[in-house]
């Protein structure tokens, strides 16, 4: 097995090079993606081995990005598109809502939309405005879209390409501020064994509360549960990877063993991901649940000032907290 | 209706003969082959010097009476079906028939087309049956053809976004190396002047212009989105909008389906050959409400539509075919007979089109499906299939 330690960003980078060489209708768009390589280097040398045909320097307009897209996709093309930051996402919206979305339901499944929107999301990076927030809800609020999201290099590199071949669109959530972290990546294991893309998976197992994540918080989650261990009190971690469509089959199996349940996200938590997944552990595992689904979010507000968005993010103290708050019900 | 290539254009700086310039006669800059009077203008200047033309045979002219009459029939009796109930919606046409018949004629088999939810007219053209839009008005689906089989997208009812559809479309075939040559394909892009705020139409000329698409942006001015006059989109003719982002840009009657046919022809031709983007604005006007549900006598004035009505792009185009004996009284008759004909058979159809199963809305949300969707329809289908037997 030929794994190298990568970080999360290179490992995005080497499964786009792969999605490029494997396919050659593969072409990648987006704002800086070129010569810069993405302001996150994401897309670092594709260029310049692929050509300024497969690798495009759009203008600056992110529905034009999308809207050029789904006409290349009509073409036949497959394109990744990349939105610079979550906070500029909107200008796409209309686009990415209205017409990738729908197309093929329209159409009765005559056309097909095989289109990946990469977009590095979520905070605790410093940066200013619109550069740190988390959008995620409201994609996986539309119906025609699926919205996935990595949290470890192995998976980047792996979910990325499985993105890219799927004829579904996807918007791929990066969690930005986990791209340097570093991590094993099997670079040889085929593509087509690997673990399916629209499934949750267990990062940790444990006995006595089940704490559900993705993306960037999988790590803080983690983080919290070697701590509880410190403690005594073991955690089971899921990292649900796909948020629409969600996979909470192991949820629900962890749940009814060990009766409590936390969710975590960076997002807000007013009609956030951890709303539906509380609703539906609720339904499933009702007779199972020592006290009710707890979550664990940003709050409702604008995303703040970056010099306290420590205390807007979740982090391993209100993890815990909140599994503490599961055993005093 | 086959066509050689009657509507070549030339450059030339220098007016031939019976060559109109265009803004040379201080009626509004537009391109005119065919007066509303009927009389044929042998070749006009376009805003760069191109020098448009068309060379029909006899048959040819009277295919594209035949067309425009059709076009109109057909749209007469979608609106008929939707003051009885049978369609929820309708957005006539009427008016702009020569704009599309022109523009939809001088398509070449492989040119693909981008259009909004009015341009019935160009996808008759494109040898579609009529009945294919009309499932979407009569609330039965949602489009639901392959726009690869017909090179006619689905309509789009969010305005102006299926101009960056185009110009990726137009890019990909740039991509593929399908132009510079006469076998090359081209890509139009129908919008109205209410389209020419959106971000997205602007988006789409920039795109355009630095990618240099094989794209012909055909923009049909009526004069009015829904009730807003043009005044309210625009300070400057909407064609020269083309300047700032970079390529060339006409403005043609639109109501004379010989001048929208050669500029369009000419556009197009420019694109395959890997001559870039273009506009052509279309000056037309929507003769009746934008659309069913809309009442345009709150918004303007009955001698406006007079005005226009004897502009009429039909009346031109007999007077036209009468005065050079192109066609007679029996030709005419013969056309309005197929006309009336195609309009029943069409009603038919439309009656008899059955609404869908309900189950059915959980179809093609995705290509891959999704386990929760399928969930939902078996418990849908379960809840339905309770009431079966009863009195519900």
């Amino acid at each position: 097995m030929a794994t190298e330690t990568l970080t999360l960003g290179k490992a995005l980078n080497t499964g786009l090079r792969r999605a490029l060489e494997n396919d050659p209708k593969v072409v990648i768009m987006g704002e800086d993606v070129g010569k810069l390589g993405g302001v996150f280097r994401i897309t670092d040398g594709l260029q310049k081995d692929f050509g300024d045909q497969r690798v495009i320097d759009t203008p600056l307009a992110e529905s034009g990005i999308i809207g050029t897209a789904v006409g290349l996709a009509i073409r036949g093309f497959r394109p990744v598109c990349e939105i610079q930051f979550d906070g500029f996402v909107y200008p796409a919206y209309d686009q990415i809502v209205s017409q990738v979305a729908k197309m093929h339901y329209r159409s009765q499944g005559k056309v097909r939309i095989p289109m990946v929107i990469r977009i590095p999301f979520g905070g605790g990076i410093g940066a200013v405005e619109h550069h740190s927030e988390s959008p995620e809800a409201y994609f996986a609020h539309t119906a025609g879209l699926k919205v996935v999201s990595c949290a470890n290099p192995q998976d980047a590199y792996v979910m990325i390409q499985q993105a890219i071949a799927s004829d579904d669109p996807i918007v791929f959530l990066e969690p930005k501020r986990r791209y340097w972290e570093k991590g094993p990546v099997d670079l040889e294991a085929p593509i087509a064994d690997a673990y399916p893309l629209h499934s949750a998976r267990v990062a940790r197992s444990g006995t006595d509360a089940t704490v559900l994540a993705y993306g960037p918080m999988v790590r803080t989650a983690l983080d919290a549960a070697t701590a509880a261990a410190e403690d005594g009190r073991e955690l089971e971690v899921i990292d649900l990877r796909t948020l629409s469509p969600l996979d909470l089959t192991a949820a629900y199996e962890s749940v009814r063993r060990t009766g409590r349940c936390v969710v975590v996200h960076e997002a807000p938590g007013n009609l956030g991901l951890g709303s539906e997944i509380a609703a539906r552990i609720t339904e499933e595992c009702f007779y199972s649940l020592e006290s009710p689904v707890l979550r664990v979010t940003g709050f409702d507000t604008p995303y703040p000032a970056a010099r306290v968005e420590e205390e807007y993010l979740p982090d391993l103290d209100r993890v815990l907290d909140a599994v503490d708050r599961t055993f005093g019900w | 209706m086959a066509k050689g290539d009657p509507g070549a254009a030339t450059r030339s700086k220098r007016a031939a003969p019976r060559t109109r310039r265009a803004a040379a006669t201080g009626e509004p800059e537009l391109v005119q082959l065919l007066t509303p009077e009927g009389e044929r203008i042998e070749s006009a200047l376009g805003p760069d010097g191109t020098e448009y033309r068309v060379d029909f045979t006899d048959e040819e002219y009277r295919g594209l009476y035949r067309d425009l009459v059709l076009v109109r029939k057909l749209d007469a009796e979608a609106t008929a079906l939707q003051r009885q109930g049978e369609l929820g919606l309708w957005a006539s046409l009427l008016g702009q028939e020569a704009a599309q018949v022109g523009s939809g004629r001088a398509l070449r088999t492989q040119d693909m087309a981008f259009p909004t939810y009015r341009e019935h007219g160009v996808l008759y053209c494109r040898g579609i049956d009529p009945i294919m839009p009309l499932g979407l008005f009569r609330g039965v689906d949602q489009g639901g053809w392959d726009p690869n089989e017909f090179k006619f997208n689905m309509y789009t009812i969010v305005i102006g976004a299926q101009t960056l559809h185009a110009t990726g479309y137009a890019m990909g075939v740039a991509m593929d190396g399908k132009t510079g040559g006469e076998d090359g394909e081209a890509v139009i892009a129908y919008f109205g002047d209410g389209a020419t705020s959106q971000g997205d139409v602007n988006e789409s000329f920039v795109w355009a212009s630095v990618f240099n698409a094989p794209l012909v942006f055909f923009c049909q001015n009526n004069q009015y989105a829904i009730s807003e006059p043009l005044e309210r989109q625009t300070r400057v003719p909407l064609y020269r909008r083309a300047g700032g982002f970079g390529f060339p840009g006409v403005r043609v009657d639109g109501n004379d389906v010989l001048a929208s046919y050669a500029v369009t022809r000419h556009a197009l031709d420019n694109a395959r050959n890997g001559q870039g983007p273009s506009l052509i604005e279309a000056y037309t006007y929507r003769m009746g409400a934008h659309t069913t549900s809309d009442d345009p006598t709150r918004y303007r004035i009955a001698s406006e539509v007079e005005a226009w009505q004897a502009k009429d792009p039909i009346a031109r185009m007999k007077a036209f075919l009468t005065k050079q004996k192109i066609a007679d009284e029996s030709f005419f008759t013969e056309v309005d007979e197929q006309a009336r004909t195609e309009s029943v058979h069409l009603r038919e159809r439309v009656l008899a089109m059955p609404d869908p199963q309900p189950v059915t809305m959980f179809d093609h949300v995705y290509p891959n499906g999704s386990p929760e969707l399928d969930e939902q329809r078996a418990r849908f289908t379960q809840y339905m299939e309770s009431f079966e037997g009863s009195a519900h």
